[in-house]
């Protein structure tokens, strides 16, 4: 499947982009990958190598940073610069380094339990700011690392080492909180279908601002088939609503089956039925993440579960609104560090 | 100082012959609302300009407004002057200003006997004395006759110097910390002239306040001049400073300048992660100002995020810093070791204050030594630097920059409530002549990837191979797990583990080579050496210089660098038969010097919230070199 969603951007004009062209295997690193066979990850990471050769930007131009968990071992497989840092908080070293370093392109990668649990607030900060990083949640719904404890997007009575008669806690939907954020790119794909993983991860990384992809990846281990329901090949198209831009929110195998607008919220109407003329069309481009947050509410088995770009908006970025600062600045102000440590006012003892 | 209780009697006079004293100091007290923080500041600018040395002792509580008149909202500013080198801002006031009761409740203490009172006899009212729990009126109950007293009626005389300007009640009242200033001023022979120039700067724009400020600053000049107040009016000669030009500084201040000198010493940008924080937060206010300097200040959703900012822009070869102080410490610890595991040049400004938890947050206290040492899991050692004075934390974050770039490691630089708040006169340093700091990962710039392994070292200091990514062929990652001596690759051998362990201990304890000795002020050896850190060193100073005027023989070393220590500093501890270490805090260096050179070092030490009193310390010194 590939995406129709708004004209893909060049790369920022300040990250050169390599002489040569740039395949798969220029962003794999040699250092032998660590996650349990079968495990999700694995075709992320591939995905991931196919998408960014598609920019042609210099892997050295490049860094990943992650935090703890499955996921965070991410890194160490790119052939990129990398930094694989402590629980939660990669967003916050990511801004860090893309705000002193804007020439880099800088991404996070981080899983459910590291984004929404223990690295929550900075998420909302990250996207609230529109730094201009680019964040990959794995979600499995578990601890995998940890060796299978409830996640905060485990569902509610889901089973575990450490719910062994059920979760009392409902689970959180990611989509939801970047909504929430304002973030000015939000998008959801899952590990098994690599065409449109490839083209979401693109899509995220020519995006100018923070970005936030929601990959659904099955931990075949402690949480295996969570997604199955829905992702599956033989009920994908059944079941889940491929966004795409400009296009009618239609599904189905003979995308007999669109989405219009309810009274408390959407609803599946028969697109060869009498309401088909109030079948929405999908606008990514929305300011008001409204209808934005609708889609991301739609859940199975209810609802077919969207994927692709749900919203990407342009307005400035951190970045821009401080770099812009300090230009002004420095063409309204002296900057003489002389003068400065002078202060307001010295006196001379003879 | 003469002991006669005097009454001013409000009835014009001649003007008493004017006296010269070494030195003063002057508190002044009021409500939160008095400006007397603003009232303070003046004095000190006004005594600068004068040519005075002088410190100064801001004390104020941490609410911003408490209930006006109430002993909660008292808020303090003291300044000694002298025509000598200082190096504190005195124990007792010579002169106390009391604006209300609740003011002269809490500070009356402090007073000498035979001190002189200047106080605001309009806000001795029944309702203030009741807020300041008095039974009786001090004013008349004969309580106060052991002190010299000028009881002068502040706000109403302030009021009328005013009262054809059309301002309202509220403003007009507003003016008597102005009033009570022109005052002061002439009790101490100050020059007004550099208090109009402020008030025309500060309220040029509102016509009537400047000249409403104005008119109560010369009616209470005219206030102390017409009325005959004996043995008040006061000289203190300008002090001999070494010549050159000066400026006044307090710690933050020199904090922000000095990071910004780094940053144009390092020809790198300056990156400030920081969370509001008292008493941190001036430097990120300060800092955010200066965006013509390329600052990129970033005030962080937590002080976590503060922290992980810094090492972003560490990472990225900037110049990074964060600045807290000791609760988000305890917050930052964790990202602190990730720094030290990935051996990154990170900056980590620590102005301590009061706790533990909460503690007293506008109150000084040194009590993070042993958290920025300690405070983090594994085996985690890092660079611990401390500012000895306001103008020092300059000087002190140049070298933890320069020391932060040469070992590739995280340096902690610890500042207190009082070097922050506290000013001085400081020579302006003449930036052409302050060494460049060098940036090493420059020198990598053309390395080849054969020649290049991020956990190579450099065989003295063994610094890492840092490089920022961006150069070609040389990508590599590097995070919290162990690495592979030398390619930097995850490890979890136990050989391994045991190098790198002894690796990151012994790339600190090289800093040593790189720091200059510890100086011994007096006899090299004997019988007592003070040894003191911090923002003690003022008190110290003046403690043992008082010990050696009665006759003692006393040596007095400071450290500024308490991790590592200077390479002599075992030596030096060893050559005395005993060592006094005063602290704010219960014993945390002592604790360090006695484990590291097995002496049986003795303590001073006081936690209240204030810097240490320079009197009490001076009679254990004496004590002790008496025996």
């Amino acid at each position: 499947m590939v995406l129709q969603t708004p004209p893909l951007e060049p790369v920022e004009s300040i990250i050169p982009l390599a002489e040569e062209d740039l395949t798969r295997k220029d962003y794999a690193s040699d250092v032998d990958t660590r996650w349990c066979p079968g495990c999700g990850d694995y075709s992320i990471l591939a995905q991931m190598q196919r998408g960014l050769s598609n920019l042609n930007v210099a892997p050295e131009k490049m860094v990943f940073v992650s935090g703890i968990g499955c996921s965070s071992r991410f890194p160490y497989y790119m052939n990129t610069y990398g930094m694989h840092s402590i629980h939660g908080r990669a967003p916050t070293i990511a801004s860090g380094l893309k705000l002193s370093r804007p020439d880099l392109m800088v991404f996070v990668i981080t899983g459910d339990g590291d984004a929404l649990s223990i690295g929550g607030n900075h998420l909302l900060h990250v996207l609230r700011r529109n730094v201009d990083v680019k964040i990959f949640l794995f979600n499995n719904r578990i601890y995998g690392l940890t060796k299978g404890q409830y996640s905060p997007t485990s569902e509610l009575g889901k089973v575990t080492k450490s719910s062994p008669i059920g979760t009392t806690e409902r689970p959180l939907n990611p989509l939801s909180i970047a909504l929430a954020s304002e973030a000015t790119f939000v998008a959801r794909s899952f590990d098994t279908d690599p065409q449109h993983l490839t083209a979401t991860i693109e899509r995220a990384a020519r995006h100018h601002g923070a970005a936030f992809v929601e990959i659904l990846q099955n931990c075949n281990i402690f949480n295996d088939r969570a997604f199955a329901d829905y992702t599956d090949r033989n009920v994908r198209d059944e079941r889940l609503l491929y966004l795409e831009h400009g296009q009618p929110m239609l599904f189905g195998e003979d995308k007999n089956k669109g989405l219009a607008v309810s009274a408390t919220g959407l609803r599946v109407v028969d697109a060869d039925g009498p309401d088909a003329g109030l079948i929405l069309t999908h606008d990514a481009t929305r300011p008001s993440p409204d209808v934005h947050q609708l889609l991301a509410r739609c859940s199975y088995p209810e609802m077919p579960v969207p994927m692709g770009v749900i919203r990407q908006v342009t307005t400035p970025t951190y970045g821009d609104y401080l770099d812009s600062q300090i230009e002004v600045a420095k063409f309204k102000n002296r900057h003489d560090v002389a003068q400065l440590l002078k202060g307001r006012s010295t006196w001379q003892v003879e | 100082m003469t002991t006669t209780s005097t009454q001013a009697n409000g009835s014009g006079g001649s003007a008493a012959p004017i006296q010269e004293r070494d030195r003063v100091t002057v508190r002044f007290a009021g409500d939160s609302g008095d400006g007397m923080q603003l009232a303070g500041n003046r004095f000190a600018d006004a005594t600068a300009v004068f040519g005075n040395d002088f410190s100064t002792l801001p004390d104020f509580p941490a609410e911003i407004r408490a209930p006006a008149g109430s002993l909660a909202g008292v808020s303090s500013f003291q300044i000694s002057f002298s025509k000598h080198q200082i190096f504190t801002p005195g124990d007792e006031p010579d002169t106390l200003v009391a604006m209300n009761p609740a003011a002269l409740k809490s500070h009356l203490s402090a007073l000498a006997k035979g001190g002189l009172l200047v106080i605001n006899e309009d806000a001795f009212t029944s309702g203030n004395l009741k807020k300041a729990n008095y039974p009786s009126n001090p004013l008349s109950d004969g309580s106060l006759d052991s002190y010299r007293i000028i009881k002068a009626p502040i706000t109403t005389a302030a009021v009328a110097a005013v009262e054809d300007l059309g301002l309202t009640t509220q403003n007009a009242e507003r003016t008597k910390n102005f009033f009570a200033l022109g005052l002061v001023y002439w009790l101490y022979d100050r020059d007004l002239q550099p208090t109009l120039d402020w008030i025309e700067d500060r309220f040029g724009r509102i016509p009537n306040i400047a000249e409403a400020n104005r008119r109560a600053l010369y009616a209470g000049h005219a206030y102390g001049e017409t009325t005959e107040i004996a043995d008040a009016h006061v000289r203190v000669p300008p002090a001999v400073l070494t010549p050159g030009e000066y400026r006044t500084i307090t710690g933050n201040q020199a904090l922000v300048l000095g990071l910004i000198t780094a940053a144009h010493l390092t020809d790198l940008e300056l990156f400030y992660g920081s969370y509001p924080i008292t008493p941190a937060s001036d430097v990120l206010v300060e800092l955010a100002a200066l965006r013509e300097f390329g600052v990129r200040t970033f005030q962080a959703e937590d002080e976590i995020s503060a922290i992980g900012t810094a090492i972003g822009a560490a990472y990225g070869g900037g110049l990074g810093v964060t600045g807290t102080s000791g609760p988000g410490i305890a917050l930052k610890s964790e990202a602190l070791n990730l720094a030290v595991m990935t051996e990154l040049p990170l900056i980590v400004l620590d102005v301590q204050r009061s706790g533990p938890s909460t503690g007293m947050p506008t109150k000084t206290e040194q009590t993070d030594l042993l958290q920025v040492m300690f405070g983090r899991n594994g085996e985690s050692p890092l660079c611990v630097l401390a500012a000895k004075s306001p103008g020092d934390c300059f000087y002190m974050v140049l070298e933890a920059v320069r020391l932060a770039f040469q070992f590739v490691t995280p340096v902690v630089l610890l500042s207190d409530t009082y070097l922050a708040n506290t000013a001085e006169p400081w020579p302006v340093p003449d930036i052409t002549q302050l060494e460049s700091i060098d940036v090493p990962y420059r020198r990598l710039e053309h390395v080849s990837a054969e020649d290049f392994e991020p956990y190579k070292r450099d065989p003295d200091t063994l610094a890492r191979m840092f490089i920022p990514p961006g150069q070609p062929d040389l990508q590599h990652r590097i995070g919290g797990l162990e690495k592979s001596d030398i390619t930097g690759d995850v490890a979890y051998s136990p050989e391994n583990h045991q190098r790198m362990t002894d690796l990151r201990a012994e790339k600190i304890r090289r800093i040593a080579n790189f720091i200059p000795e510890v100086e011994v002020d007096g006899p090299e050896s004997g019988d007592l050496l003070v040894l003191s850190w911090g923002s003690t060193y003022g008190a110290v100073f003046t403690a043992v210089n008082e010990a050696r005027a009665a006759g003692h023989e006393v040596a007095h070393a400071h450290l500024q660098y308490l991790n590592p220590f200077p390479r002599n500093l075992g030596d030096v501890v060893s050559r005395f038969r005993r060592v006094l270490i005063p602290e704010a805090n219960t014993g945390q260096l002592r604790m360090l010097i006695r484990a590291n050179f097995l002496v049986d070092a003795e303590g001073y030490n006081e936690v209240t919230g204030q810097p240490l009193s320079a009197r009490q310390l001076t009679e254990r010194i004496t004590q002790m070199a008496a025996n």
